[in-house]
């Protein structure tokens, strides 16, 4: 079966998002000023062929863990959908 | 001894590493492509060199990609038996992702790519470069948008009771303080090396000062340290 997994890898809370902060500014110098905390990330989509939602799921999770996210500066979320 | 640098797609300081072994500090050189996987010719009384540049142009994380070139294998297990390793910032990044080093490089806290010569100073004699650089505030150039050391508390802790920070920046009296760091680095760390003390990775460039004609050799005591550790490991 092909699944398609979508994964969100974010800077962790903890540490300070330099993007997120240049972005926040802007926003404030565009006239939006009630925004704050902007954080940026990366949005991740891959297609794989796996037997079952389970198994997708385990490999997207080797996939995250071994280089799509350095869990020292980034966490991730994914989720699978089938096709 | 000899020295191998591994080239990437992307890196741009390979040249000026192979320049400064070689024709500054006399020493044989093997330029090593990313796409081989040989090291049979090196022994661990060698060292393997990962140069500066852009690495799989910095796609997904800096040297995230390069880690698992087919060269980048080898030289983990190369360096898992003991062999030499030094990674130049690029090469630096690299070394964290691959998990030889601790920590990680983050994007510099001032959101700006900083290219200027800064000061550092050895923090411990307890690493090959420790012992070899005089103790004094060396002006070496940086050049890199993601210099930001970091690493958790356990880790950090662990680091300062290994004596495993090797370089920290300090103003050119010497003097390490957080207005003195370029990038926001987590207690001003500029260099580390394993616990091992075969694996070092540095942000600031010490093969871009090597030469007289650059008019900064700042940067060959550091190297030269890689040199003549072998020779200087005592026998009796």
């Amino acid at each position: 079966m092909k699944f398609t997994a979508h994964i969100d890898v974010m800077p962790l809370k903890e540490l300070l998002d330099p993007q997120g902060k240049a972005v926040t500014e802007s926003l404030h110098n565009l006239g939006l000023s009630n925004v704050s905390q902007v954080r940026v990330g990366k949005h991740i989509t891959l297609s794989l062929e796996a037997a079952s939602q389970d198994e997708a799921r385990s490999k997207t999770e080797e996939a995250c863990k071994r280089l799509l996210a350095n869990q020292v500066m980034e966490s991730y979320t994914f989720e699978i959908t089938e096709g | 001894m000899k020295f191998g640098i591994v080239v990437f797609p992307g890196s741009n300081c390979d040249r000026d590493m192979q320049h400064a072994l070689q024709d500054e500090l006399q020493q044989e050189v093997v330029m090593l492509w990313h796409k081989d996987k040989d090291l049979s010719m090196f022994s661990t009384d060698d060292c393997i060199v990962l140069p500066g540049g852009f690495s799989y142009g910095d796609y997904l994380r800096c040297g995230a990609l390069a880690r698992f070139s087919p060269m980048m294998e080898q030289v983990i297990g190369f360096a898992r038996r003991g062999g030499k390793v030094l990674g130049v910032c690029n090469g630096f990044q690299i070394l964290c992702e691959a998990g030889l080093l601790p920590g990680v490089l983050l994007q510099n806290d001032n959101q700006k790519f900083i290219c200027r010569n800064v000061y550092i100073r050895k923090t411990s004699e307890q690493n090959l470069m420790g012992k070899a650089v005089e103790d004094k505030a060396l002006k070496i150039p940086v050049a890199h948008g993601e210099g930001r050391y970091f690493a958790d508390e356990a880790t950090l802790a662990h680091l300062e009771q290994n004596n495993q920070i090797v370089f920290q920046y300090c103003d050119e009296n010497g003097t390490v303080d957080r207005k003195f760091n370029p990038n926001g680095a987590i207690n001003d760390i500029a260099g580390i090396c394993n616990e091992g003390r075969n694996v070092y990775g540095m942000m600031p460039h010490p093969e871009r000062a090597c030469s007289d004609t650059l008019n900064n050799t700042d940067g060959r005591a550091i190297l030269k340290a890689l040199v003549e550790s072998w020779v200087a490991v005592p026998t009796a």
